[in-house]
């Protein structure tokens, strides 16, 4: 759906509005190519058009909320919007006041656009499976628009949209001993594609070497960026959100309460001037530039969404409550000089699955898997079977903190189960003096 | 109600050039209602309505989404995919001749006693206030929220070999949650329906004892600020039904998946630790255990008449006596691993094709009470209500949590533990299986939020299952 389209939606339904009654109305919407991977070949391909519309209406101290999908014909549209704008006109006397009801009543806009022209979904299937002609390659490409927009009685006018590409991919030799990797952006250049497929064949040549099976015990580690992305996605889960700190159900209880912390390196901050969502939120306030939720090791501030502003008397600075452009600071230790400094121990590649052991204590299980190597005297000596980690990170992001590496990573989420995602995290890796594996 | 067949009778009339196609039109409603620390909050109305147009063309498959059901949307649609069948006709990794062509006629409604509709939404409201209250029974409940949910999905799937699938899902789901809070130790405790579901109507409020709930819920959590640790040992082990839900969903449903097998799915969900060489003789657990797919239990979550390539529904023994029998896979997996299957290739919407999927994945009933497993443990901990899971990408490796635990000792139920968790391998885990509950002990449930595939999709699953029996299980609690 074109900006235009949706703002010509919003007036005709605001026309329609009598008395108090304000009206928000939210899109979200993307026009996708799909194409899943199997051993180098296409699994299952297709495409995507769709949109979504949301509408809160307000009238006094009450709202209802209503969404609904959205054709692309117009007149269609409004008949199938105005009926559902007369369910909640319908509904709102029988819901009581709202005493957290909050939306700016600011009329402000915006209009963003990121992204080129993007190549042809079926160019880059042809080029892909070329250049991995051999490799067991396994994935899914995925490429197009994705918008979203807001507009309201009180003014708001903000469109987002980016058409990007994220190929997340990864490579077998057998079972589960394989590589991965990960193209995301919003210019595709073929390059690119060629090199990393290079680095994943000479990266599993050493992921060819028997696999060593190690006990259950404590570890000298490395995890590269993209595990460290995965405890975060974890710790996100109550990690951040004021509402979860004030109801004491945050993970991170005890470094708020300055009872526990993280090493004095690690800096966590919520970057929206750098992320790749819209700057707004559905209640049509400003993001700020920048969140930082911990500074020198030491809990700082909260992400904070507008009804729980509202509930607890804060500032709203986010559109949900758990980061969706985070950004770990870096540290000192450069990239060619990890295996080096690790000396022996565990690099890991990816971990995954994880979920809590003990949030009361920050504790965190989950598993290695892709790219998770045996490493002696500073050189990848065999890849590792799939093992199990149980730690806290008041542990492995405190006292066992070493070092985290000078060069960061940005990671584009290959999410997809609400649509596209725009997420994104920059980060470094990190050296621990040591990792419980349990299983 | 949406006029699918009038949408669907269009298509057929100006249906693509092509070898095949078919068209799945889904339109779904929902709501949800919640009140939280006695405020109500905002309800949620959900409308969505589209259309998944597949096409082969030759050797290729394609396939296309819309939400646009015009003439000229559904034309759109049928030419993307057309598209895409093309370069899946030179890249694919089998060929469209293994895809099933359905000529099912059939139709399914999920039995609902009491519709949603024939309550008030201000009866409802009234209702979580209510619910909403029980819970806050004492100034260490930091937490507490009531809520409501209602989903109904109608599908219709029409191909052009003639199958004509209708099917109306519909289901309600109530829950309860208590947060409790004491220094450092926070516990949360679901209840009234929040760790379960069912297809059907509001007869739920009253099949989860909703109202009634809420005391014990708060209660639990506060009791369970003040239990001790979960112990730290290898012991017997005792799982209730909500918690064998969450195990067999893990360890027996997904590792079953017949595009796990394939290798679709290890870029993301993963792998299986079962091969094709194991059907018909590997030993997946003792002689009690005897898995299902069964989608004829009344209103279980994923009962229906067919697969939503129109593959008519039908029980079937995935494991019998302790042996692997056959996994979960649909016709086109089937074909190209030339195994056995089920009737289980199913979407999460509109805006997804189909892949292979649990449908009820049950545990069959043995013989006896929780207290007859109970009476013979001489040292172990029962488990209730799952809070964590996570598995190696091969199912393996697993290692869960539960809300609550019990310790048994001499046969009998002793005071609660906190922060129970316990590991193992899926693939020795169900070898000490030693005691399974009998038919008065089983429960029908399912979750909710089976994620899976790329494009990622979320789904209903059901399971059923009594209390069972584990010997020598590693147990731990909380800490760091």
């Amino acid at each position: 759906m074109s900006p235009d389209a949706f703002f010509a939606l919003t007036e005709a339904l605001c026309a329609g509005l009598s008395g108090t009654e304000i009206l928000f109305c939210q899109l979200g919407g993307e026009s996708s190519d799909f194409a899943r991977l199997s051993q180098n070949r296409i699994r299952q391909a297709g495409h995507l058009q769709s949109a979504t519309l949301g509408l809160s209406l307000l009238n006094g101290h009450r709202q209802a909320e209503a969404f609904c999908d959205l054709g692309g014909v117009p007149e269609q549209d409004l008949r199938t919007a105005t009926g559902l704008l007369e369910r909640l006109r319908e509904r709102i006397p029988f819901v009581p006041e709202d005493p957290y009801l909050n939306y700016s009543m600011q009329a402000r806009e915006s209009l963003e656009q990121v992204g080129e022209g993007l190549p042809p979904a079926e160019a880059v299937m042809d080029l892909l499976v070329a250049e991995a002609d051999g490799l067991d390659l396994v994935g899914i490409w995925a490429s197009g628009s994705v918008c979203a927009g807001l507009g309201s009685s009180v003014g708001h006018r903000f469109w987002h949209e980016s058409r990007s590409f994220n190929l997340d991919w990864s490579s077998y030799l057998q079972t589960d001993k394989a590589l991965k990797c990960g193209y995301g952006g919003f210019r595709w250049e073929p390059d690119v594609l060629r090199a990393k497929v290079g680095d994943l064949r000479r990266g599993l040549e050493v992921m060819a070497r028997p696999a060593r099976v190690i006990q259950p015990g404590r570890y000298r580690a490395y995890l590269a960026p993209a595990a460290l992305q995965e405890l975060l996605a974890l710790l996100a889960w109550g990690g951040f959100g004021l509402k979860d700190h004030r109801t004491h159900q945050s993970p991170l209880l005890k470094l708020v309460r300055a009872e526990r912390g993280l090493a004095a390196g690690v800096n966590i901050q919520e970057e929206h001037v750098r992320g790749l969502m819209p700057r707004f939120t559905a209640e049509g306030f400003l993001k700020p530039d920048r969140v930082t939720l911990i500074e020198d090791g030491a809990f700082r501030d909260c992400l904070v969404d507008a009804r729980t502003a509202r509930e607890y008397g804060a500032e709203v600075n986010a559109a949900a409550d758990v980061p969706e452009s985070i950004a770990v600071g870096a540290g000192d230790l450069a990239m060619p000089d990890v295996l080096a400094r690790l000396d022996t121990g565990l690099s890991i590649g990816n971990l995954w699955y994880c979920n809590w052991s003990d949030m009361n204590d920050c504790r965190m299980t989950g598993m290695t898997r892709f790219g998770t190597f045996w490493v002696e005297g500073g050189e990848l000596v065999a890849p590792v079977e799939v093992m199990r980690f149980d730690d806290s990170l008041y542990h492995l992001l405190g006292e066992r903190l070493e070092a985290l590496t000078r060069e960061r990573e940005l990671i584009l989420s290959p999410e997809t189960y609400e649509g596209r995602s725009n997420a994104s995290a920059l980060l470094p890796g990190l050296l621990v003096s040591g990792i419980d594996l349990a299983l | 109600m949406h006029c699918l067949s009038q949408i669907a009778d269009a298509f057929r009339a100006a249906a693509p050039s092509c070898d095949d196609w078919s068209l799945r039109l889904v339109a779904e409603e929902t709501e949800h209602l919640e009140v939280r620390q006695d405020v109500v909050e905002p309800s949620v109305l959900g409308r969505s309505l589209g259309a998944m147009v597949s096409i082969i063309l030759g050797a290729g498959v394609g396939y296309a989404a819309t939400s646009d059901l015009s003439a000229r949307g559904l034309r759109d649609a049928a030419e993307r995919a057309a598209d895409w069948a093309r370069v899946h006709a030179r890249l694919g990794l089998f060929d469209a001749a293994l895809v099933p062509r359905s000529r099912l006629r059939a139709e399914y409604r999920s039995p609902v006693r009491e519709p949603w509709d024939g309550m008030p939404l201000a009866d409802k409201l009234a209702l979580l206030q209510h619910a909403n209250r029980s819970l806050a029974i004492d100034d260490r409940i930091l937490d507490w929220s009531a809520w409501l949910a209602y989903r109904r999905l109608e599908q219709l799937l029409v191909t052009s070999a003639g199958a004509h699938v209708s099917q109306v899902f519909e289901s309600v789901h109530p829950g309860l949650l208590a947060v409790a809070n004491a220094g450092n130790q926070t516990q949360r405790r679901h209840g009234g329906g929040a760790d379960t579901g069912r297809q059907g109507g509001l007869e739920a409020l009253a099949l989860h004892g909703f109202l009634e709930e809420a005391p014990r819920v708060a209660e639990e959590a506060i009791a369970l600020l003040e239990a001790p640790e979960c112990p730290t040992q290898v012991c017997d082990l005792v799982l209730m039904p909500s918690q064998m839900t969450l195990q067999i969903h893990e360890s027996i449903g997904h590792p079953l998946e017949l595009d796990r097998i394939l290798g679709d799915e290890r870029n993301y969900a993963g792998t299986s630790f079962v091969t094709p060489a194991m059907f018909g003789h590997y030993r997946y657990g003792s002689d009690l255990l005897n898995v299902t797919f069964d989608p004829t239990v009344a209103g279980e979550l994923a009962s229906g008449v067919a697969d939503d390539d129109g593959t008519p529904a039908s029980r079937e023994y995935l494991i019998r006596d302790g042996v692997l029998e056959r996994p979960i896979g649909g016709r086109l997996s089937q074909a190209r691993a030339a195994l056995p299957g089920a009737a289980c290739s199913r979407a999460s919407g509109w805006e997804r094709p189909p892949i292979d999927r649990m449908g009820n994945i049950n545990l069959e009933p043995g013989a006896g009470s929780l207290t007859d497993l109970v009476a013979r443990v001489e040292h172990g901990v029962l488990m209730d209500t799952n809070r964590s899971w996570s598995i190696d990408d091969s199912r393996n490796k697993f290692q869960f949590g539960c809300e609550l635990g019990r310790l048994i000792e001499a046969g009998e139920l002793k005071g609660l533990v906190r922060n129970p968790g316990y590991r193992g391998l899926s693939a020795d885990f169900w070898r000490s299986l030693d005691g399974v509950g009998g038919r008065e002990a089983l429960e029908v449930g399912g979750v909710r939020n089976c994620g899976k595939g790329e494009p990622n999709q979320s789904i209903y699953v059901g399971h059923a299952s009594p209390p069972c029996l584990f010997r020598r299980v590693a147990v731990f609690g909380g800490g760091e």
